[in-house]
């Protein structure tokens, strides 16, 4: 899960802190397992970028291996 | 499932069993097999199969009487397979010689055999292959014994040479030309011996039969006297002598001196060693008859053509009665026997993948497996149960039902669910339960068939809500229950009536939960009470074929219900190949359609193929499976009052459920003049036609987008892109995040893309 952020610089900011977002560390969960990775977020209050790529991609591989696990 | 009840069900399939010809042959021949390779005109592989059985294949291939043939499935249709033909050019047509391989590290024990006949040299052909020391007595100068009576022409030499050129290679010792008389001083040199003198009669002081045959234990072959066993032609009359088993009696005397050197028991778990019964199921209706193939030159077998057309002839007996009818137990290239013991596998792990669980969510639950079987084994019982331990053990994958869970509360909460007396009656003599899929997908027929049935009946109450099917189907036992007890709650508060219902699963659960109640469909109702008049002009005369529902796939008098309605409503039906009790799922049943899209697709579109005409469903969801593989299919209900919506698909996710709680709204205005709050988004959504359809397909609803711009909104929770000028908001509702790529739009917002993830993002 480390590798989720393969993906460009989106050219997002966060409308609140009005700043431009940056990789940061992030937990994401799933049925008792958790895994540090590193996402798109706003370095100020948190709000997280995850691009449609990679919720369908690797995210649902990972949701369907825990679900059989 | 124990291993008890694992097996029991493992044995009611019964498609790994042998062909009638295997296990009518005594020593196993796999002819099935040799017919198969011999169609693919690999005649090694053909060899190859029936060396493994038999130690002499050019022997036996010219002169096998062919017990085999009276157990070939062919036999009842017409005439049995030519086996030994086809033997015989195997052996004829491939370079592979017969031969033994003998292991590199000897037995000490010596086994002594008398008579070199086909008994005793099966015998010596079988031992030598598990390494024991070996001494052969022949009164003779030659091997084979009787076989050099049989005429040339049918047994040449050159085949008995060749096949007993492998004694060059075994360790065994031959005494030629010497006669054993007695076994008085001579057993006790060795450690078993074997005695296959065929029709030279002595019988060593052994007790012997009626007859004048040395007695023998009829499995293990063992004598009267210990160690000694004895077979072949001996223990036969003239008339009874066939080479084969001979061959046999090698086989099981060898497997007996093993036993009994190893001091095992001589005769636990053979039954099914020599010729047997085999239990597999072949179905031979509808097959032509073709006679056998003779070869045109007899002394010289079968040409390579004659073979393949013999061969060709072989019906390859298999049963596979389920898998023939069911897309989904086709679809994991299995059968019921394998399946059972994955999904045994399945429920027994602690730590690791839970491969089959997709394979035990996929099944529809129909229970036509259990229809064709001739053991009655039924994998829709099997996956039911399975599911149920996976929800107890908390091992169910949540995304696989959440979806259909999450309909089921909407249409038992209040935005649905409904039970009211007749406008007017303080009692009620019935109720109509429409069933939620109906509400969903036809709500104006919901509407126009309550207010018929108040016309023409009186006292007809309303309920709407759902039985709890998606819960049961979903193996959430607890929830079905519990959704199962709300409407017997609700149904006894209206004073326990009779229950009509416009949905099969409605019908089948009621009758098979609630223990008095009276339950029948609307079909049966309409077919008593007349239909509405005038509603035979909806559509022209046409011939519909009818697509029966498989969650009443045995109730015969609602099937002729619906026939004869057809029949009032001025058309004529034609039957589906299945159907009736051997009706097959639309692709719903189950919840399929949500645990594998793949699945559920091939079993429309394999119903849909079934007839050119236009088919005819009483159960919603049939009519909308088949209609969105754009197979033109009516619902009963749109014969009699016309098609009440524009795409045979049916509506999506978000208006089904928009369906219900407008039909809610709608009846409670109209006809008990209750007026209920409508609840209006605040603002308004946007959402092209192929925006919707990803969502639908990623089972969004718009309720779902309208949370998260609402959250987005209200909190200022949200990414903007700059390039493109919207904006990025994602918000958690139950257990599932959904995200949505939005911009404003003078009333409201213009949804240009949403997503899903179960994962959660914590911190």
């Amino acid at each position: 899960m480390h590798k989720l952020t393969e993906v460009q610089q989106p050219n997002l900011i966060c409308c609140k802190c009005q700043i431009p977002l940056t990789l940061g560390k992030v937990t994401l969960a799933y049925l008792g397992s958790t895994f540090p990775v590193e996402l798109y977020k706003c370095a100020q209050c948190g709000l997280v970028y995850i691009p449609e790529e990679l919720v369908n991609g690797k995210m649902k591989q990972v949701e369907a291996a825990l679900e059989d696990k | 499932m124990d291993q008890k009840l694992l097996r029991q069900r493992e044995a009611k399939c019964v498609q790994d069993n042998p062909p009638g010809c295997t296990a009518g042959c005594p020593v196993h021949v796999d002819a099935r097999g040799i017919a198969g390779a011999v169609c693919k005109e690999d005649y090694s592989a053909a060899f190859a199969l029936f060396h493994k059985m038999v130690p002499f294949p050019g022997i036996i291939s010219s002169i096998c009487d062919q017990p085999c043939q009276q157990s070939c499935r062919r036999r009842d249709l017409d005439q049995p397979i030519f086996i030994r033909a086809l033997e015989q050019i195997c052996v004829k047509n491939t370079a592979a010689k017969p031969q033994v391989s003998v292991p590199t590290v000897k037995k000490q024990q010596t086994v002594a055999i008398i008579g070199a006949g086909l008994s005793g040299l099966t015998v010596g052909w079988e031992l030598a292959t598990k390494g024991y020391k070996l001494v052969l007595f022949e009164a003779t100068g030659r091997l084979g014994g009787s076989l050099w009576d049989i005429p040339e022409n049918i047994l040449p030499r050159t085949l008995i040479e060749q096949d007993f050129s492998v004694f060059q290679n075994i360790p065994i010792t031959i005494h030629y030309n010497t006669v054993i008389d007695s076994l008085d001083d001579f057993a006790v040199s060795y450690d078993a011996v074997y005695v296959g003198t065929g029709s030279r009669r002595n019988n060593f002081g052994l007790t012997e039969d009626e007859n004048g045959n040395i007695n023998v234990e009829p499995i293990s072959l063992a004598t009267s006297q210990a160690k000694v066993f004895a077979g072949g032609s001996l223990r036969r009359n003239n008339a009874e002598r066939s080479a084969i088993m001979s061959v046999a009696d090698g086989k099981a005397a060898a497997t007996s001196i093993i036993r009994f050197l190893q001091q095992a028991s001589l005769t636990a778990n053979r039954e099914k060693e020599g010729v047997f019964v085999s239990e597999l199921f072949n179905d031979i209706t509808g097959i032509p008859t073709e006679t056998m193939v003779l070869p045109a030159n007899p002394a010289s077998g079968y040409s390579l053509e004659e073979a393949g057309r013999e061969a060709a002839r072989c019906l390859q007996c298999e049963c596979l009665e389920c898998v023939k009818v069911c897309e989904y137990l086709a679809h994991y290239q299995g059968y019921p026997k394998r399946y059972v013991r994955e999904v045994y596998n399945n429920l027994s792990i602690v730590m690791g993948i839970h491969r089959a669980n997709k394979m035990i969510n996929s099944c529809s639950l129909c229970g036509l497996c259990e229809e064709v079987c001739p053991g009655n084994l039924s994998m829709a019982e099997i996956c039911q149960e399975a599911r149920q331990m996976m929800v107890e053990k908390g091992k169910m994958p949540p995304s696989t039902h959440d979806f259909a869970l999450r309909d089921l509360a909407f249409s038992t909460s209040e935005l649905f669910a409904l039970t009211r007396h007749q406008p007017g009656y303080t009692t009620s003599e019935a109720i109509f339960y429409p069933g939620c899929q109906l509400a969903a997908s036809s709500p104006d027929h919901v509407a126009k068939a309550y207010r018929f049935l108040c016309e023409k009946l009186s006292g007809i109450g309303l309920m709407l809500g759902c039985c709890g099917a998606p819960a049961r189907w979903a193996g959430q036992e607890t929830l079905f229950r519990e959704k199962m007890q709300t409407f017997i709650t609700n149904w006894r508060s209206m004073g326990s009536p009779r229950v009509i219902t416009a949905c099969p699963t409605c019908y089948s659960l009621f009758k098979e939960n609630v223990p008095d109640i009276a339950v029948e469909t609307l079909w049966t109702v309409l077919e008593r009470i007349g239909l509405p008049e005038g509603c035979q002009q909806a559509f022209p005369p046409q011939t519909l074929a009818i697509h029966d529902s498989c969650t009443t796939r045995y109730d015969a008098v609602l099937q002729t219900s619906v026939r004869k309605l057809l029949e009032k409503l001025g058309h004529q039906w034609a039957e589906l190949p299945l159907n009736h009790e051997k009706t097959v799922c639309c692709g719903y049943g189950g919840l399929m359609l949500y645990a594998n899209q793949e699945v559920a697709h091939k079993v429309i579109e394999r119903r849909i193929n079934e007839s050119h005409f236009d088919y005819l469903a009483y159960c919603t969801m049939c009519r909308d499976n088949f209609g969105g593989q754009n197979k033109r299919c009516f619902h009963l209900l749109d014969l009699i009052w016309g098609v009440d919506r524009q795409t045979t698909a049916g509506p999506g996710i978000s208006e089904r459920q928009h369906n219900r709680a407008k039909l809610k709204q709608q009846l409670l205005s109209e006809l008990w003049r209750e007026h209920t709050e409508k609840p209006e988004l605040k603002r308004k959504l946007y959402i092209a036609d192929e925006v919707l359809a990803t969502m639908e397909r990623r089972q969004i609803l718009v309720d779902d987008a309208a949370k998260v711009i609402e959250y987005a909104e209200s909190t200022g929770n949200k990414l903007k892109d700059v390039g493109g000028e919207y904006y990025i908001a994602y918000f958690q509702s139950g257990s599932v995040t959904y995200w949505v790529e939005y911009l404003p739009q003078a009333d409201g917002f213009v949804v240009r893309n949403s997503y899903c993830h179960r994962i959660e993002i914590t911190e």
